[in-house]
């Protein structure tokens, strides 16, 4: 006799080999030996900008969706019958298009999706408060020692989750659970979507046995090919090396990854991962190669970091730029030292300079400014001997805030800005 | 060419002008030396484009000439070669290399053509000048620290130099300042200086003129135009770009109204300074000044390491006071001045404070505080 999970009706059944929920009837039965005693969880949303686009027009629930675009643009969800086509995310449109002609293409909008994504976000950190987000629509949860405030183990607190998710925010999720970070992170991918998948401790290692290098954390297809000339292609190859030769072939990573071949992972899930910069690039439609015509977009940029660093309470310490030519080639210049700053000018300049460096007739197709080496934001443009315009200036681009926030973000420009958009 | 040269002289000269070259460069002829020889004995000359040095070094010319050769080789073989070792430079016509011999020693060098060496079109220089080496050295000595390194802000990645009327004399000024600190220095003007225009020298050329005067007696020549500063010490001739840029107008920078005046003993201030900083973290050096009547408390807290305090005898009768200071600052300038007591001229703990020797001293600092 095995105990059985509904995750439709979320009763907790007990019987022998039921296929069927004998309450509601449900198909989607949860079951696992270890089920009760798993904590580390990863939650990942199902084909989360398509989704929230099918959610908002229903007439598209049963067509191939795909968001992504612009003039060059790639895809950057499928939603899963345009899967079906073999529409992958990162797949360049027109061939996106060429395998799936009927595609429904929608332009991403952002803005909405960072709003679901807050919503999940805030959902999950009424399970526990250790939520690391991994991006805007997935993340670690750590539900250890949570039993006893809701009356309930792991297991059905995130199946109650994902059914809320469902009924309140519109969204599907899949979650994966077990007794580590990247077992649930591998469990999540398992079951897509509407999934549910549990890895436990004593299954560990013949899970992990036949699976390829590709699915550890830090092993993408550049790094898979290279353990594959050392003779190591699935998990089972690396727990018959001993260290010293991993050490020898692979370095460090040889020791890391025999760790988690054995299914041994101990990083912790961490809610604050402070961030380390503040940026923001764009992607041009046509490659720019001229000074004239990068530096308002700059400025734009430089806006868009200082505004963002103001509301976050930081300040940057360096500036780097950022540069992607027609080829690909990325270029990141970085000055640093700077007096701890959140002011879009000073950004800006300093950008601007690098920038000038650079410029020797290549073409880009993305340029980016970032702010790093962060200090709080009591320590910004505190002025010094020299530097008397400062406060005019923080002034200035506080009463910039207010007015964005108020009147929305094309309420004031920049001269620079305004000319360069009217062109 | 083909030259004998004593090997101590052609070291001399090569330590002056290798210092120029950069050791990597995108252009190759910049990592040579050019030498070239005349009646006058060997010239040698490095440049960087902004800055170039050309030095003499007494020689027997058999034949004048001039090629270039990698600096930084040139300068390495010879520095290994033996005390008192004659040294001979030779082309060889065709291949495009030199010779170099010297007892049983034998170099082949690659050369570079000396009309593709290029040159700092100095122009027309305004105006002209000799100043006492020990003058030039205090001015630049007292100022240097001050230079910011900041690449944003250019202008300030040297020292001012301009004249000025002040108290009725002509007096010849240097400033530096990275905005945190700042240095006045002045000297009376030496003659034929007055109405010079004021000209931001590059630290470069700042750190290579006080090697050139270290340890030396005498007169130094300095020559101005607009762009360009030429300094020549002994056979030495410097010439250097100038910054081109506006300096801030730093006399606004320095506070007028600050009426609490602190005198402390500089030595004991000095080392009771570095003693409490021990404790303070890299990052942040604040040493917090409590500064009431007679003495001074220094104290520095961090968190990861712990606590400091020490008390200074002071020279103090106005209002307590607590300053914070950065330490590597504070010490950096007590270091520059030399009386025995330092006067410190102070307003609040958010403002600039002044310290000089004494009232009127030829140095003056200002000195942002920090929050503590």
């Amino acid at each position: 006799m095995a105990r059985f999970l509904c995750r439709d009706c979320l009763r907790d059944a007990e019987s022998d080999a039921a296929r069927r929920c004998p309450v509601c009837g449900g198909p989607r039965l949860l079951s696992h030996p270890e089920r009760d005693l798993l904590t580390i969880a990863h939650v990942d949303c199902d084909a989360f900008y398509a989704t929230i686009e099918k959610r908002d027009d229903p007439a598209l629930r049963n067509r191939p969706v795909i968001v992504g675009g612009g003039k060059r643009g790639v895809v950057s969800t499928a939603c899963y019958i345009a899967r079906t086509y073999g529409v992958r995310s990162a797949m360049p449109m027109f061939k996106a298009l060429d395998a799936c002609p009927d595609a429904v293409v929608i332009k991403p909008d952002m803005e909405k999706y960072v709003a679901v994504g807050r919503e999940v976000r805030r959902m999950m950190q009424e399970l526990t408060p250790l939520v690391q987000p991994l991006s805007i629509d997935e993340a670690f949860l750590d539900l250890s020692g949570t039993q006893d405030l809701h009356r309930a183990p792991p297991a059905f607190v995130l199946a109650d989750f994902a059914r809320r998710v469902e009924k309140e925010i519109g969204i599907t999720l899949s979650v994966g659970l077990s007794h580590n970070k990247f077992l649930a992170k591998i469990a999540s991918d398992l079951d897509k979507p509407r999934g549910f998948s549990i890895v436990g401790r004593a299954e560990t290692l013949d899970f992990l046995a036949d699976k390829p290098l590709s699915i550890l954390p830090g092993v993408g297809r550049a790094a898979a090919a290279r353990y594959e000339r050392a003779g190591l292609r699935r998990i089972a190859d690396l727990r018959e090396r001993d260290a010293a030769s991993l050490l020898r072939d692979l370095g460090n990573d040889g020791l890391r990854l025999r760790a988690l071949a054995n299914g041994i992972d101990e990083r912790r899930v961490t809610p604050d991962r402070e961030a380390k910069t503040i940026s923001a690039e764009t992607t041009f439609n046509e490659d720019i190669a001229d000074m004239a015509t990068l530096v308002p977009l700059l400025m734009r940029l430089s806006e868009k970091v200082a505004a963002r660093l103001r509301k976050q309470d930081l300040a940057g310490r360096s500036v780097t730029l950022k540069l992607k030519t027609a080829q690909f080639e990325l270029r990141t210049r970085t000055r640093g030292g700077l007096a701890p700053t959140q002011l879009s000018m000073r950004i800006f300049e300093v950008a601007r300079d690098l920038l000038g460096r650079e410029i020797d007739g290549v073409k880009f197709r993305l340029i980016g400014v970032g702010a790093g080496d962060l200090a709080p934001g009591s320590d910004a443009d505190k002025g010094d001997l020299v530097d008397v315009g400062v406060a005019r200036e923080v002034a200035r681009e506080t009463a910039i805030d207010r007015l964005r926030e108020k009147f929305g973000s094309d309420a004031i420009q920049r001269g620079a800005v305004f000319d360069s958009r009217r062109r | 060419m083909r030259v004998t040269v004593e090997r101590a002289a052609l070291v001399r000269a090569l330590s002056h002008v290798h210092r120029v070259v950069e050791r990597r460069t995108t252009i190759p002829i910049l990592s040579n030396v050019l030498l070239r020889s005349d009646a006058g004995g060997l010239r040698l000359k490095a440049t960087d484009l902004d800055l170039e040095v050309i030095e003499t070094a007494p020689a027997e010319v058999a034949q004048p000439g001039a090629t270039t050769v990698p600096a930084h080789t040139l300068h390495d073989i010879v520095r290994k070669l033996p005390d008192g070792a004659q040294v001979s430079l030779e082309t060889t016509g065709d291949a495009g290399q030199m010779q170099l011999r010297s007892g049983r020693s034998r170099f082949t060098l690659q050369t570079l053509p000396e009309t593709d060496f290029p040159d700092i079109a100095a122009g027309e220089m305004s105006h002209r000048f000799a100043i006492a080496a020990d003058s030039l050295r205090q001015l630049i000595g007292r100022t240097q620290f001050a230079i910011s390194q900041e690449e944003t802000r250019y202008y300030l990645n040297g020292i001012f130099a301009h004249t000025i009327e002040s108290e009725g004399a002509t007096v010849l000024r240097m400033v530096a300042t990275d905005g945190h600190r700042l240095a006045r220095v002045e000297a009376p003007a030496p003659a034929g200086s007055g109405g010079m225009p004021g000209v931001i020298i590059p630290r470069k050329a700042v750190n290579e003129i006080q090697k050139l005067i270290e340890g030396r007696d005498g007169d130094v020549s300095i020559e101005l135009s607009p762009t360009k500063i030429r300094v020549t010490v002994g056979e030495t001739v410097l010439t250097s770009k100038l910054i081109d840029g506006t300096f801030p107008d730093y006399q606004r920078v320095i506070p007028a109204g600050n009426d609490k005046r602190l005198i402390v003993d500089r030595a004991e201030f000095t080392a009771a300074v570095d003693r409490v900083s021990t404790i303070s973290s890299e990052r942040g050096r604040a040493v917090k000044l409590s500064i009431g009547d007679g003495k001074i408390t220094l104290s520095v807290t961090n968190p990861d390491s712990g606590s400091a305090t020490e008390e200074v005898e002071a020279d103090y009768d106005s209002a307590p006071l607590d300053i914070g200071f950065n330490a590597r600052y504070l010490l950096d300038i007590t270091a520059e001045l030399d009386g025995d007591t330092t006067l410190f001229r102070l307003a609040e703990p958010g403002s600039p404070t002044i310290i000089q020797d004494r009232e009127n001293a030829p140095a003056l600092y200002v000195l942002m505080p920090m929050r503590v």
